[in-house]
């Protein structure tokens, strides 16, 4: 089985089929490498050939990877989980945009974009996201548990436990269970911390803020979420949002700007009924 | 040549504690730039009665020093606009030089490359746009307002300060420059006090974003007649 599978494979790439015929690119790739958190780091040249237009971008770093491990090398280290564009786990500025939105054409995570949508010959960066509350790791990796400490600042609701109450005994209209769930489609890749100019963690935040808000079961503690999620955003030392839309824009769930203008009227719902932060 | 190298844990920084929330201050840059937004709306339509005479306009500026007069004294209706606007100014200045040292602080290493997506010219140029209308603001006052920095003098009436000043080219160019930055200023501004104070949502982004379009080119181009009307001829 294994190995007819394998024959046809290789069948795949003779030059007999001129349709089937090797059709790798050629690329630049320059990236970024940095053996720890505490070294300076630097951009690194390296050439690629016969890369697949089908592989995925995470496939074409792979092949770069086995280049480097035969030939002594350290591989280049990146975070990768599912590849199927729903763990959130890979991230990448590709030629100085997040998972490579200016290159993709629409909303993508790193290991949906691929090869096809770069031209031979190119030359391509990939550098880490970059913020200090996401200090690297190494190489292309870096630590996004600041995330993780907003969402334990309030991104949760508190229910006893027991059975499941009875679905319909709680009526959610169709909109808001709708922009709830819009919400909560963010997968937590820190683009939006990536892409944005201020390194804000806003659009994180606001979606947290939005899918828990919106819906009967967060009401309870819906100020003293927004209040405590905000503060420790500002604690992890993210950026203050300016409105520009960067964050959008790059977002592989296309999470909407109105998320934040909620969580804002929110906030100030809250500060103004005496939510305060718990410090 | 084989690098051996040992992964660590992250190493966090311990971020500075943020004394102020960043959303307050983004409250205090959105009130304070809809103050001063309230201020230009006036301003904008008290220009427009240069076109109704020297008498005219001259009057008009005679009237906002004597607002309220006799009640009170003469100029205290201006002395309280002027306190007013001086504070919208200072906390609109605080809060953009706190969340540009923020954003600074949040990413004190750069990408090598970094291309914008989404973002607009308005939106890029606040910084500096405004560091730019903020000194074009204390040159106007030298200029219109006390006339020191005017080929009139401080002598002059308003009138004459006006036609004298914007039959200079290099100093209408000055003026056009400034206010169409001041344009971009408040077409993003507008948009992002709308988010920032929770006012914005998908059905009304649309609305927001033409509503500020379509103001700021309104209230620039009422400006903007007068400095050209004097240029070409029309009033003087």
């Amino acid at each position: 089985m294994t190995a007819t599978r394998e024959g046809a494979s290789f069948a795949s790439g003779t030059a007999t089929d001129p349709a089937m015929a090797p059709h790798g690119m050629t690329l630049t790739l320059r990236i970024w490498r940095q053996r720890g958190p505490a070294d300076k780091g630097r951009m690194v040249t390296y050439q690629l050939e016969d890369i697949s237009p089908d592989m995925s971008f995470l496939e074409m770093l792979d092949v770069l990877n086995e280049k480097l491990i035969l030939a002594g090398d350290d591989p280049v280290v990146f975070d990768h989980d599912c590849r199927e564009g729903i763990c959130g786990s890979c991230g990448l500025m590709i030629n100085g945009t997040a998972h490579g939105r200016g290159t993709s054409g629409g909303p993508t995570t790193t290991c949906q974009l691929h090869m096809r949508k770069f031209k031979d010959g190119d030359t391509i960066d990939i550098e880490p996201w970059r913020a200090s509350a996401f200090p690297v790791i190494k190489d292309l990796s870096v630590d996004r548990s600041a995330l993780d400490r907003i969402i334990q600042s309030g991104g949760y609701i508190s229910a006893p436990t027991g059975t499941a109450p009875e679905a319909h005994s709680i009526l959610v209209p169709k909109k808001d269970s709708d922009a709830a769930f819009d919400a909560a489609t963010c997968i937590g890749c820190g683009a939006c911390v990536a892409a944005c100019p201020n390194a804000s963690s806003m659009l994180f935040t606001a979606a947290k803020v939005s899918h828990l808000g919106l819906v009967p079961q967060g009401q309870p503690e819906r100020n003293d979420r927004v209040v405590n999620m905000v503060a420790q955003q500002d604690r992890e030392g993210f950026g203050g949002c300016t409105n520009i839309g960067e964050c959008s824009a790059a977002c592989p769930k296309g999470i909407s700007m109105e998320n934040i203008s909620r969580l804002n009227h929110d906030l100030l719902g809250a500060l103004r009924a005496g939510a305060r932060p718990k410090s | 040549m084989a690098v051996v190298t040992v992964t660590q844990p992250g190493q966090r920084r311990t971020p500075k504690a943020a004394k102020t929330s960043s959303v307050f201050k983004k409250v205090v840059m959105a009130v304070s730039g809809i103050i001063m937004v309230l201020y230009l709306i006036a301003h904008m339509i008290g220009n427009l009665k240069v076109f109704a005479g020297r008498e005219s306009f001259n009057g008009y500026s005679e009237w906002i020093r004597t607002i309220g007069e006799p009640a009170v004294p003469a100029q205290t209706t201006l002395t309280i606009i002027r306190i007013v606007l001086l504070a919208a100014v200072i906390a609109h200045f605080w809060a953009a030089v706190s969340l540009w040292r923020q954003a600074k602080r949040a990413r004190p290493n750069g990408y090598v490359t970094k291309k914008p997506v989404a973002q607009s010219y308005a939106s890029r140029t606040m910084r500096w746009g405004g560091v730019i209308v903020g000194l074009f603001i204390v040159y106007h006052i030298l200029d219109l307002t006390m006339g020191v920095a005017n080929p009139e003098g401080p002598a002059s009436t308003p009138y004459d300060r006006l036609v004298a000043g914007f039959s200079n080219p290099l100093i209408t160019a000055v003026y056009v420059i400034a206010l169409v930055l001041l344009g971009m200023h408040l077409r993003h501004g507008i948009w992002s006090a709308t988010q920032t104070l929770g006012q914005s949502n998908k059905r009304r982004e649309k609305t927001v974003n033409l509503f500020a379009l379509v103001f700021s080119v309104v209230l620039i181009g009422g400006f903007l007649l007068v400095p050209f009307s004097v240029l070409f001829g029309l009033v003087g």
